[in-house]
């Protein structure tokens, strides 16, 4: 039995930050092999994960992603443990590297985590044996997240490198546009940054000095191959930076007098969940630009793809 | 570089009569109301696969479907390996219900490599029969698995490969064996 063989040179994913541009070819590339498992119209489990204890360890609330992770990890055959924050022992004042040490006990090979602290992840890796991937941390990265936003664009232009791409909207608070621009500008994508400038913040021109930054909506639009919206997040202090919901929606929402200054094949892109009629109304949340639910199919190969690329040991390894 | 003293490796035009003859065999094996599809299995099964869909047409006039199976998720090796291998779409466009299916690969040798294919071909849905095609069949099976059809048998010592070239793949075509 011959094959090729690519060594994924990462145990975990932290990130998309720590990812060569041929590490994240290799992710999307192999999520390709999976959607074909994903689409059979017979049996969609393969057996690549068996006999691989996956624990998924969500502090913060996820529906999609938890569920996305999940349906990976059985189309691949894992054994699967769910850990529940809210019934844990954090609850009776446990530390993370406490419960962390707990389940090394139980010999996991990859654990899937949500946490509300960026450096989390980071501090289970040193203590673990199993890779850590990173399903969500704070305002810092979610790169499974900016992986199948990637696939998707990637699914539909058939590259990224010189693809126009706006994310709109509360910048700041926002996970996904740090992966995304690690991941889009580092695979050659153009980015302009929308929202107000207190949900914009200047510094990120700093980091990722490529992109353009742009507090008029209207103005950007007509150029742009993706426009992505961003989910006002009110729960994660939104509110304190803009005048109001109307006011946002006035110059930020995406609505279909904006779609008509669009490129007619242009598509939008949304993580999800939508609150409708605040930056994005359903006409266009559901309109035929949308490829809001491709996001969500596409999760699952992509999810697949990090888990099969980081579930065999290596040698050398990078974090 | 051929071992000596080499048993009967293949030149070109030897591949070619052989590919014919296979095809031959194949259509006399084949009942009339059977419904053929030919699996390749990546990689080198895949362009074989391709080359007796021609050579069936020519002499059948039938359109052979042809797919392509990679059985990397299926390896009973897989969760032991150092880095996980490349996984290439499987592209099977057509159904398996009741079809009779021939597997085509380049060479047959310990049988694991079939296990892993029939287990992914199953999960596509249940066909009438399975059948094995292979270009180079030599010793040194681990499973209990024989080809129905072989290019060429072979028994060579386990520490030299029997190398099966394909102009599609490889530039040129040609079975070799040599040293490891």
């Amino acid at each position: 039995m011959t094959s090729e063989r690519y060594v994924f040179p990462h145990k975990h994913l932290l990130g998309i930050e720590p990812l060569s541009p041929q590490d994240i070819t290799a992710l999307l590339d192999q999520a390709r092999a999976f959607e074909e498992v994903c689409e059979r119209p017979s049996i969609k489990i393969v057996p690549a994960l068996r006999k691989k204890l996956v624990v998924n360890l969500f502090f913060e609330n996820s529906t999609r992603t938890r569920n996305s992770f999940e349906i990976a990890e059985k189309r691949l055959s894992a054994e699967i443990i769910n850990f529940d924050a809210d019934t844990s022992s954090l609850n009776k004042g446990e530390t993370l590297i406490d419960t962390a040490m707990n389940l090394e006990a139980m010999h996991p090979d990859l654990i899937v985590m949500r946490h509300s602290a960026p450096g989390a992840h980071a501090l289970l890796a040193r203590h673990m044996k199993a890779s850590i991937v990173n399903a969500g941390d704070g305002a810092h990265e979610h790169p499974t997240q900016a992986l199948l936003d990637a696939y998707t664009l990637r699914k539909k232009f058939g590259k990224l490198d010189g693809l126009r791409v706006a994310i709109v909207g509360d910048i700041r608070n926002s996970r996904v546009v740090r992966s995304n621009l690690w991941l889009l500008t580092r695979m050659g994508a153009r980015v302009t940054l929308v929202g107000p400038p207190t949900l914009v913040p200047q510094e990120m021109k700093a980091t990722w000095p490529g992109i353009q930054i742009s507090h008029d909506f209207d103005a950007v639009i007509p150029e742009q191959d993706a426009i992505m919206m961003l989910r006002a997040q009110f729960e994660r202090g939104t509110g304190a930076y803009i005048p109001g919901q109307g006011e946002y929606s006035r110059f930020f929402q995406l609505n279909p007098a904006r779609m008509k200054r669009a490129k007619k094949d242009v598509v939008v892109l949304h993580p999800g969940p939508i609150n409708r009629g605040l930056e994005i109304t359903s006409d266009v949340a559901d309109g035929p630009n949308n490829l809001i639910l491709d996001q969500v199919t596409n999760g699952v190969p992509v999810r697949m793809a990090v888990l099969y690329l980081l579930s065999n040991p290596h040698g050398e390894q990078v974090p | 570089m051929p071992a000596a003293p080499g048993p009967c490796p293949m030149d070109p035009g030897q591949m070619a009569s052989t590919l014919q003859r296979l095809a031959a065999d194949l259509v006399a094996r084949l009942k009339p109301e059977e419904e053929v599809v030919l699996l390749g299995i990546r990689s080198r099964g895949l362009p074989l696969a391709e080359r007796l869909a021609i050579l069936l047409r020519a002499t059948t006039g039938a359109q052979v479907p042809v797919g392509a199976l990679d059985i990397t998720l299926y390896r009973d090796d897989l969760t032991e390996m150092v880095g996980s291998p490349i996984v290439r779409p499987t592209e099977i466009p057509f159904t398996l219900k009741d079809r009779t299916v021939v597997l085509v690969d380049d060479v047959l040798y310990t049988g694991r490599t079939v296990r892993a294919a029939l287990d992914a071909l199953l999960d596509h849905g249940r066909p009438h029969r399975v059948m094995l095609l292979v270009m180079a069949d030599r010793s040194g099976r681990e499973l209990p698995i024989q080809a129905d059809l072989a290019g060429l048998r072979v028994e060579v010592p386990p520490g030299q490969r029997v190398a099966v070239r394909l102009k599609e793949i490889d530039g040129e075509d040609g079975v070799t064996v040599e040293a490891c």
